[in-house]
């Protein structure tokens, strides 16, 4: 096995980088995210969800994230891989 | 504009695109600058890319990246032509639009090469000028795409990329989420007067527009110029024009100036020094940019803090109201920093502004809370003397009366 190929199947083997991506249309404050990831997620004055950090998710976060995605009464939350295109006008 | 002749040497105040502005004259505009050579859509970002020809609606974007990652899906895209400018301070694509329109329609084509279709995204008042022009452009067969014209609504975030995108396949004219980008799903939305560049580029070369600007931004680009100046209006000069060229192509400044405002409402308060380069590098240390061309310049009778505070009660008036932080915290963040301008003063109140304005910051479909936000940490760092005073009850804009 060639060093290329080691670092490859290496590479893969590593948990791919999530997100936590809002779409801010569609939230409306319920607060169930911030409650079920709190170690992400806490609520602005008018009960919206701020990031603690840049929204990345630790692989032990993984779960209790997918968890919160799923439990979005707005269906407002995702999980993502990649990072947001920049908004330009 | 004496002062303009007399500008010293390295100064950049020039015409391109204003240079004995054609009008809707279809034939002066053939006679001045030719047929749009024939060019596919590979040549265009070719062209573009060796230009450096950036996006003027305030972004900023490499308008060869967004071409190339539209042609990537490889499907006929939607083409939009976007003269909605919602900025109050801004007239430049208005300008440009009655002045020089074939421009803008001659890069409208060169970038809908092979596109599914042509839209121009103006304010219904252009219409019936612009649907004559477009009746000729096709007669003499220069339009091979057809141009559909669009009403852009007279709002602050209906020139936003997801709203012009929205609004042109017949919905609000309100921003979008941006999980998926505008250009992945085929669509490229295009400031008027970048096209108008393009069609320059076409005809001129890639290093004729070199020649005016700097070598990491290259070009000129259209600025407005209003507030405390004696002509405000539409100026055009190369990016690192000096701010006081600028200003005295204007008519120059009509009193002492204490600031001024550059790249429109979400723009920065820079200091009021005429040698300053009005480019991406000089402004960045101020948290500014270029943006769209937007220069207003404030007296020093005037206050900044008054001024800013009046910008952001109608930037919070301009939220589509779709995203809580923007809905909720606009409206705060200006009443809060209108405390601070009216002279309400209680403890914690600079901190206020500045916590509202990063808590604001980056939580919306589009950037403008954090525009907004931009605009107020620019003012508090600018007129920080001014709060100091205004918390202790007293105004230097006042005092400057006496």
């Amino acid at each position: 096995m060639s060093h290329a190929e080691t670092t490859r199947i290496g590479r893969g083997q590593e948990p791919a980088s999530r997100r936590l991506h809002v779409d801010w249309t569609a939230c409306d404050g319920r607060g169930l995210c911030a409650e079920l990831l709190p170690e992400l997620l806490t609520e602005d004055d008018w009960g919206f969800p701020v990031a603690r950090g840049d929204m990345t998710v630790p692989p032990a976060l993984e779960p209790a994230a997918r968890q919160a995605v799923d439990r979005c009464p707005a269906l407002a939350l995702r999980l993502v891989s990649e990072r947001p295109a920049p908004a330009s006008s | 504009m004496t002062s303009v002749a007399e500008a010293p040497p390295g100064s950049s105040v020039e015409s391109r695109l204003l240079a004995d502005p054609a009008g809707t004259r279809l034939d002066v505009h053939l006679t001045q600058h030719g047929r749009l050579p024939a060019a596919d859509l590979t040549q265009v970002i070719g062209m573009a890319r060796d230009a450096g020809l950036t996006g003027r609606g305030g972004a900023g974007f490499p308008l060869w990246r967004k071409l190339a990652a539209v042609a990537a899906t490889n499907r006929p895209a939607v083409v939009i032509a976007n003269g909605a400018e919602g900025e109050p301070a801004s007239g430049k694509d208005k300008a440009l639009l009655a002045y020089a329109p074939n421009l803008v329609l001659d890069g409208l084509q060169l970038v809908a090469a092979g596109a599914r279709s042509a839209v121009l995204y103006v304010p219904a008042s252009a219409h019936p000028a612009l649907a004559r022009l477009l009746d000729q452009r096709r007669s003499a067969g220069l339009d091979r795409v057809p141009v559909r014209l669009v009403a852009a609504p007279d709002a602050f975030v209906a020139g936003e990329e997801s709203a012009v995108a929205s609004a042109v396949a017949g919905q609000g004219a309100v921003p979008a989420d941006k999980l998926v980008r505008i250009t992945d799903a085929g669509t490229l939305v295009q400031n008027v007067e970048t096209l108008a560049h393009l069609a320059m580029i076409a005809r001129y070369g890639p290093g004729w527009f070199r020649a005016a600007g700097t070598y990491d931004e290259p070009g000129t680009f259209l600025a407005t110029v209003s507030g405390a100046v004696a002509s405000p209006g539409v100026v055009e000069a190369g990016y690192g024009v000096a701010l006081g060229d600028l200003i005295a192509a204007a008519g120059g400044a009509t009193a002492p100036l204490a600031a001024v405002l550059v790249g429109g409402y979400h723009g920065a308060w820079v200091p009021a020094d005429p040698r300053l380069p009005v480019s991406r590098a000089a402004l960045t240390p101020y948290g500014g940019s270029p943006g769209a061309g937007v220069i207003m310049a404030l007296p020093v009778g005037a206050c900044g803090l008054v001024e800013t505070a009046r910008i952001a009660g109608y930037l919070a008036e301009q939220s589509a109201g779709q995203c809580g932080p923007c809905v909720n915290g606009l409206p705060r963040l200006a009443s809060t920093l209108s405390d601070l301008a009216a002279r309400r003063a209680r403890p914690g109140l600079p901190a206020e502004v500045e916590r509202l304005a990063r808590l604001v910051t980056g939580r919306g479909a589009c950037r403008h809370p954090d525009g907004t936000a931009r605009l107020i940490h620019s003012a508090m760092r600018a007129f920080h003397a001014d709060a100091t005073a205004h918390l202790a009850g007293q105004c230097l804009a006042e005092r400057s009366h006496r």
